[in-house]
């Protein structure tokens, strides 16, 4: 019997590793991600259970009967219609056709579509079709139909926006300027999204996900979690997702505050709470991978992260599992072997609520 | 890649109670294990059965609150959702909606 245990690098390249290989590299993530994030490591059980899941020679895995958990996501359903950069099939279908066949046919448990820019910014301008969009979805579908956007703090810069570029500014040394852009940007962007998720909360919108918040940084997740303090006054019925663009928050201000907690340096763990905070009922959380560390190494990692996420959450926590996320390869078609070993592993061993 | 998430460890919708289920975690916040138990004790079924096909396939025909192998006069879409709001005990934007436009005296 070989004692070799095939496994992928973080950009998706399948190569074997001893047993013990396996086994150093699931303690080195776990000790990365105690160390960078302050946060107890896997247990010895937890990291036997973890190298099992690796050691299985079945192509997929999957949790035990019982463990299921429920899956939301970033406009999934529009793969059947987009384009490669979006790893999109180009099937010639419509957006509406897509979303059934993801509830009827894929059997998911929620349904999350957006505009095809996804950034909350271009939204704004056509609301009336996303209005229509959702009410009609709404009419169809059986499953919630979750509407997500991207905050995108990005857009409101110069020359894309009409706010000084923070990250023209910070090489310069213009650093009080920079920080003043970004609060400024930061009111614009937020006063966006709750326009957007009031807009369509007319409609009879069920859920709003702000996905890959914290994309340009502190300002960018401050904004977003003001704008869900506000939706859940003006829309109480309607639940609230966020997902992270990363582990960490970028300092991109450095010294902007939620409630009296610096948001620049947060792990998921301490996201969560904020999150909580705001108004939000289910916490996405990203653990960034390293393309050139095993999956093993990368998966530990992500699941040190969930376990200390879920350990102090109130709120569900679905981590984000798309392309170089929590364990998943980054690499366009990530593969099935490496997928179900996140999924399984993060549920199984980080105790998820849903994916 | 979705698919593959959802065959390992997702609750699979429509097929199962994942909808259901995951209503309680968008409209009550709910972890998992609670949102669960709280649907199977409306159900009336065990924790286990909310994710097998060979009982709610039967629970959801029975309760007709919508199934993915088609009825020609079953429930889908708001009408499944409405069913589900009075059976989970919560208030759905987009039923509401609905109930609203549809119950609104003719002017």
């Amino acid at each position: 019997m070989t004692d070799q245990i095939l496994v992928r690098i973080g950009d998706g390249e399948r190569i074997s590793m001893s047993a013990k290989e396996v086994k150093e590299d699931i303690l080195a993530g776990t000790q990365d991600a105690a160390d960078r994030g302050q946060i107890p490591e896997l247990t010895s059980e937890e990291l036997d259970t973890l190298f099992e899941i690796f050691a299985d020679p079945n192509r997929t895995v999957s949790v035990v009967p019982g463990n299921e958990v429920i899956t939301t996501d970033d406009g999934a359903s529009g793969i059947m219609c987009v384009d490669r950069p979006d790893g999109g099939t180009g099937l010639p279908m419509g957006y509406f056709n897509a979303v059934l066949a993801y509830e009827r046919v894929c059997c998911a448990d929620t349904a999350g579509i957006g505009h095809y820019d996804y950034s909350c910014k271009p939204v704004k301008s056509i609301i009336n079709y996303e209005k229509q969009r959702v009410y009609a979805y709404n009419q169809a579908l059986t499953i919630p139909v979750i509407y997500g956007t991207q905050p995108n703090l990005g857009l409101y810069y110069q020359p894309d926006g009409p706010f000084p570029n923070a990250a023209e500014l910070i090489p310069q040394g213009k650093i009080e300027e920079a920080k003043k852009a970004q609060e400024d940007a930061a009111q614009a962007l937020t006063e966006d999204l709750v326009f957007i998720a009031k807009e369509l909360n007319e409609v009879g919108c069920d859920g709003f996900n702000f996905d890959t918040a914290g994309s340009a940084g502190d300002a960018d997740l401050y904004a977003t979690l003001k704008a869900i303090e506000k939706i859940k006054e003006i829309a109480p019925d309607m639940g609230i997702e966020i997902g992270m663009a990363s582990e960490f928050v970028l300092g991109m201000h450095g010294s902007i505050e939620y409630n009296g907690k610096r948001l620049a340096g947060m792990y998921p763990h301490e996201q969560v709470k904020v999150c909580e905070e705001a108004g939000a009922d289910i916490f996405g959380c990203a653990v960034n991978v390293n393309a050139s560390e095993s999956t093993p190494w990368n998966l530990a990692r992500a699941v040190t992260f969930v376990k200390a996420t879920t350990a102090v959450a109130n709120i569900p926590v679905h981590p984000n599992v798309g392309m170089g996320v929590c364990g998943v390869p980054m690499v366009e078609m990530p593969p099935i072997d490496s997928v179900t070993r996140a999924a399984k592993s993060l549920v199984e061993i980080g105790k998820a609520d849903g994916l | 890649m979705s698919v593959a998430h959802i065959m390992s460890a997702g609750m699979c919708g429509m097929r199962t109670a994942g909808d259901l289920v995951a209503w309680m975690q968008l409209k009550r916040g709910m972890k998992i294990n609670d949102a669960k138990k709280y649907v199977a004790g409306k159900l009336g079924i065990s924790m286990m059965d909310l994710s097998n096909e060979d009982v709610m396939a039967r629970v959801r025909e029975k309760l007709d609150i919508g199934t993915v192998c088609a009825e020609p006069d079953g429930a889908k879409g708001i009408v499944a959702k409405s069913r589900i709001a009075r059976i989970l005990g919560i208030e759905i934007n987009s039923v509401n909606k609905f109930n609203a436009k549809l119950n609104a005296p003719f002017k």
